[in-house]
């Protein structure tokens, strides 16, 4: 395990040890369920459950009572856009997002254009920011819902949650926020930013996979939702099932250290990742960032290596794991659609690699990053026959390519 | 996810580099796009319809540069009509390449007749 350097944590995080051992009396131990009202074991589990609940709400500044679980982030997304869609449908049938959002965001909203909703997909600049004139722009009297993102996943950019919330209120609008990638990495505040439902994951906070929740506003406005699961009746309602306690108690937990660490960690993440982005732009010509030069998360970083695919740069280096936007990776041949968005064309979206740094990331392991990531890039350069044309001064942009698939 | 053939032209690739372009004895074949993730470049140098020696550069996933590997040992030492005869399936089926790597070997044949084309044109107008 110790040759593999993880940098792919935008993906997914391993356990924190401190939240596995959190974890592990739930299982055997006090395997209650939370809803047995009538005996020691139901109390054990659900007196754990709500102190979980009061970690969650403590990162976001809610209440413990506006916390629902869900089973991850794209089913809190699918709850907060479907659920929201089905409780106003009379009051609206317009739906705001953007182009960038994750797909658990995205589908949604395009099988409610199905169900006879409009909808608006915001297109973002070359750093990936939407622009709030557009977005206020975009309202009508039929808007019911603004899902916009606090933190893209590819790029790492920070959406302005503050403005936009004051847009959305200011319009009676809802307005829920994806904060899969936000969540225990940068402080987020649901009043301060006046945000009504957002949805986060365990397993990208050092938490278990399996978990997430979903904050729904109770006062000013009270939120209400249509469930998409339906059953017992937990959660208020809107999310049936046996709640899952020791994933919960994972969550909380993972809710917990991340508040703990927030700021010392973020610091240090920030100057990994400038290291890493420095190493490498020093090493290499033809490096470009992804994304907002200022305005993103510490721990990501996505660059375009010019000249080189992004699936065989993966493949030369081996034990480091990291992830590309290039269009071998998935089974569609199309490069992803969040740098497509930022308008950068296909040849450099194929030529990306998101490197994503975590709390496990250790300063020996960007060196080696470094080292390794220049090392594959000179060697598939050496064979690459659109660098000997850039070198060459050749623009590759001004060729005709015979062949278009 | 990489049969072990791929992995071995990925890590070791056979006859990567360039032979002067305007060398009548050459022909040259670019195909594929930047846009589409892959472009190879192959080369074949030719003496009396035979290919004595054969080079490639490739912009592309870890498929395309052992397609395109692959493809100059192969035509090495064939004459250039039996080389035209390789077909992408051959190669997709030597490297062990999974449907969604396909692309890469019909590109891999396309660069042999490309490059193929070429070298006849090229003799054509001498
Ligand atoms: C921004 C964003 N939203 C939603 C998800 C989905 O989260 P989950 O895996 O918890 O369903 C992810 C992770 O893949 C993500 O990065």
């Amino acid at each position: 395990m110790s040759d593999y350097i993880y940098l792919d944590n935008a993906a997914t995080t391993p356990v924190d040890p401190r939240v596995f051992e959190a974890m592990t009396p739930f299982f055997i131990q006090h395997y209650g369920n939370a809803a047995s009202r009538n005996h020691w074991f139901g109390w054990k589990a659900d007196e754990a459950v709500t102190n979980a609940r009061e970690q969650i709400a403590s990162l976001v500044g809610c209440s413990a009572k506006e916390i629902i679980f869900t089973s991850g982030a794209t089913e809190s997304n699918n709850l907060a856009i479907l659920g929201a869609a089905q409780m106003y449908r009379e009051k609206g049938n317009h739906i705001i997002t953007c182009l960038t959002e994750h797909k658990a965001v995205l589908d949604p909203v395009h099988h409610l254009e199905t169900q006879g909703f409009k909808t608006t997909f915001l297109k973002v600049d070359k750093n990936g920011m939407i622009d709030l004139t557009e977005l206020e722009a975009a309202i009508t009297d039929q808007t019911i819902l603004i899902s916009l993102m606090a933190v893209n996943n590819e790029i790492g950019v920070l959406h302005p949650i503050d403005e936009i919330g004051r847009i959305a209120r200011k319009h009676g609008v809802l307005f829920h926020t994806d904060a899969t990638q936000a969540a225990g990495k940068i402080p987020i505040d649901v009043d301060k930013a006046q945000i009504d439902l957002l949805s986060l994951s365990g397993h990208k906070i050092y938490g278990p996979k399996g978990i997430g929740a979903l904050y729904v506003r109770r006062r000013n406005p009270r939120v209400r939702l249509s469930p998409i699961v339906f059953g017992g009746g937990h959660e208020r309602g809107m999310r049936s099932g046996t709640l899952n306690v020791p994933g919960i108690i994972g969550l909380g937990a993972a809710c917990y250290y991340c508040m703990q660490e927030m700021s010392q960690e973020s610091q240090r993440l920030i100057s990994l990742r400038e290291k890493l982005e420095a190493g490498l732009k020093e090493n290499l010509d033809y490096v470009f960032l992804n994304g907002h030069p200022q305005k993103r998360l510490p721990g990501i970083l996505n660059l375009s290596f010019s000249y080189v695919e992004g699936e065989s740069l993966m493949m030369g280096m081996e034990n480091i794991a990291v992830s590309s936007g290039s269009a071998c990776t998935s089974a569609s041949l199309e490069p992803s659609y969040v740098l497509r968005a930022l308008g950068i064309g296909p040849e450099l979206a194929h030529c990306s690699i998101r490197f994503s740094l975590g709390r496990f990331t250790t300063d020996e392991e960007i060196e080696k990053t470094i080292e390794k990531t220049t090392s594959v890039v000179q060697r598939l350069r050496e064979m690459s026959p659109l660098y000997d044309m850039a070198k060459e001064g050749i623009d590759i942009s001004k060729i005709q390519w015979a062949e278009t698939h | 996810m990489y049969s072990d053939k791929v992995i071995d032209h990925y890590t070791a690739p056979r006859n990567v580099g360039s032979f002067e372009k305007e060398d009548k004895d050459v022909g040259t074949g670019v195909v594929g796009a930047p846009e589409c993730g892959d472009v190879m470049k192959l080369q074949l140098k030719v003496e009396n319809d035979r290919i004595i020696d054969a080079k490639f550069k490739t912009f592309g996933c870890g498929s395309a540069i052992a397609s395109s590997s692959l493809a100059t040992e192969w035509v090495k030492g064939k004459t250039i009509e039996e080389a035209a005869e390789i077909t992408n399936s051959e190669i997709a089926e030597e490297l062990n390449l999974p449907p969604v790597k396909i692309h890469c070997s019909v590109l891999a044949e396309d660069a042999i007749k490309a490059a193929i084309k070429d070298y006849k044109q090229r003799k054509q107008n001498t």
